[in-house]
């Protein structure tokens, strides 16, 4: 995405720094000179704006709740992860990824006649809160647990795993939202790389790694 | 010392002491502890606690022998063990729980006969246990060869002359007079083992009373509650201060080794 927006503006140099969310918006908060916010969940980005640090900032990408597992294993669904003995990784409850799964969890007893039961056991069968997505993700590669709960893109750039499309899921909304940080330099160019992002080259390149619009 | 030798010194001092110290003072001392008195607070505690004490008391255990080997035995090879057991330092934590992961991992090369016995190792605290002892095992065979080679030869040697056994020349010679080291050497790996967390989080998971611990709580509420993770960081400062205190101390104790 920098790459790209580097062609189009020769002028202009941009600087990635990755990092969770909740990192980066702590760094901004303490004064990181940052240009751009993006972020992961609507949640950082909300209390950015409060404490007056964002420009109001618009969603750019959306993404979908995903169960990963092993290529060659049998699961169609939830309900084959609640099997005993199913060694389900998640991301702890204060990353974003970790928040949608619990919504999800707590979503199935008013979704199905049995979810209280079926959520109970998936819980059961949780071995290991993350603090982040990746790391879910790497347990299930790795071969050391059989599920995880994950963002369909990181399914798709990952070997040996796949995704299983969780129907139940449907309701929760995974958003992206990017902002030009509040009395910082370079708001011009800022304000650019925002439109680039948004704008139909920059969607391209997300659509090509699996995001949604 | 000349004054200028202490202004000196004292900038290293000040840039080690100021974050550390920030860590207590950013929060107002009443919240400290209703933090530390959080059920997660005090869970993470008590793996910590149970999981530390297990990896300390092996590498004591299986340690020993070792340092002794080091110390005294005389055979080809001796510094290249030496340096392989000092490896775990120097290799990133996070590189030792990929490693552990593929030895007694679920597809590792142990790890897959284990998990057909029965016995899974990973996202147990069995296997926050091996993470410590890995990490941590070397500060004790350091300092317990140190000591083994502090201990005259001759006082054992005139022991075993008077009819005393091996065995009971260690124990009755050898550790005593080794002991500031042996007793240093355990709480510096107990510190170490205390501040464990890229290893673990690799290999064990994090999985509150199970196998977070309280560096892995620190890092979990890092992501969300900086409050929360400053006071369980503050608490790990204050445990990992209290065992380096009790090392010096006790291996500064004179008389013994000079006995």
């Amino acid at each position: 995405m920098a790459a790209a927006f580097e062609k189009r503006h020769p002028s202009t140099r941009i600087e990635l720094i990755l990092a969770g969310s909740q990192v980066l918006r702590t760094q901004i908060e303490h004064g990181a000179p940052a240009a751009v916010f993006a972020s992961a969940d609507l949640a950082h980005a909300d209390a950015l704006r409060r404490a007056g640090l964002l420009y109001p900032y618009e969603v750019f990408a959306r993404n979908r709740l995903v169960a990963v597992v092993p290529a060659s294993a049998a699961v169609a669904g939830l309900r084959d992860l609640a099997r005993p003995g199913t060694k389900i990784v998640v991301a702890a409850a204060s990353v974003p990824a970790g928040r949608y799964t619990s919504e999800l969890l707590a979503s199935l007893p008013a979704a199905h006649p049995d979810g209280a039961e079926l959520a109970k056991t998936l819980r059961a069968n949780v071995v290991s809160e993350e603090t982040n997505v990746r790391a879910v993700l790497s347990k299930v590669v790795l071969g050391e647990a059989d599920a995880g709960f994950v963002y369909a893109t990181d399914v798709a750039a990952a070997r040996e795993v796949r995704a299983v499309p969780l129907p139940e899921a449907g309701g929760i909304r995974v958003e992206y939202a990017i902002g030009v940080v509040a009395r910082r330099p370079r708001q011009a160019e800022a304000q650019a790389f925002c439109a680039f992002v948004r704008g139909e080259e920059g969607q391209a390149v997300l659509r090509r790694f699996g995001f949604e619009p | 010392l000349p004054a200028g030798l202490w202004l000196a010194s004292s900038v290293l001092v000040a840039f080690i002491l100021l974050p550390l110290g920030a860590l207590f003072f950013v929060l107002p001392p009443r919240e400290l502890l209703e933090h530390l008195a959080s059920p997660a607070a005090l869970r993470a505690l008590g793996v910590t606690l149970k999981t530390t004490f297990v990896a300390t008391a092996l590498a004591v255990l299986l340690g020993t022998p070792l340092a002794y080997v080091l110390a005294r035995g005389t055979f080809r090879g001796r510094e290249l063990l030496d340096s392989l057991v000092d490896l775990p330092v120097t290799i990133p934590p996070v590189v030792v729980g990929v490693a552990l992961l593929l030895a007694f991992g679920r597809r590792g090369l142990l790890g897959r006969t284990l998990d057909l016995w029965g016995y899974p190792v990973p996202f147990t605290a069995a296997a926050v246990v091996m993470a410590q002892l890995f990490i941590a095992s070397p500060f004790f065979v350091k300092a317990a060869r140190a000591g083994f080679e502090g201990v005259d030869g001759r006082l054992e040697a005139a022991a075993r002359t008077l009819g005393a056994s091996r065995w009971r020349v260690f124990w009755t010679i050898t550790v005593p007079l080794a002991r500031p080291a042996l007793v240093s050497g355990i709480l510096l790996a107990w510190a170490r083992a205390l501040s464990e967390f890229g290893a673990t989080m690799m290999f064990a998971g994090n999985f509150p009373g199970r196998t977070q611990t309280l560096t892995l709580a620190v890092m979990t509420a890092l992501e969300s509650d900086l409050d929360a993770a400053v006071a369980v960081a503050a608490l790990s400062l204050v445990l990992a201060l209290l065992a380096l205190l009790a090392a010096k101390t006790l291996a500064g104790r004179p008389g013994a080794a000079r006995a």
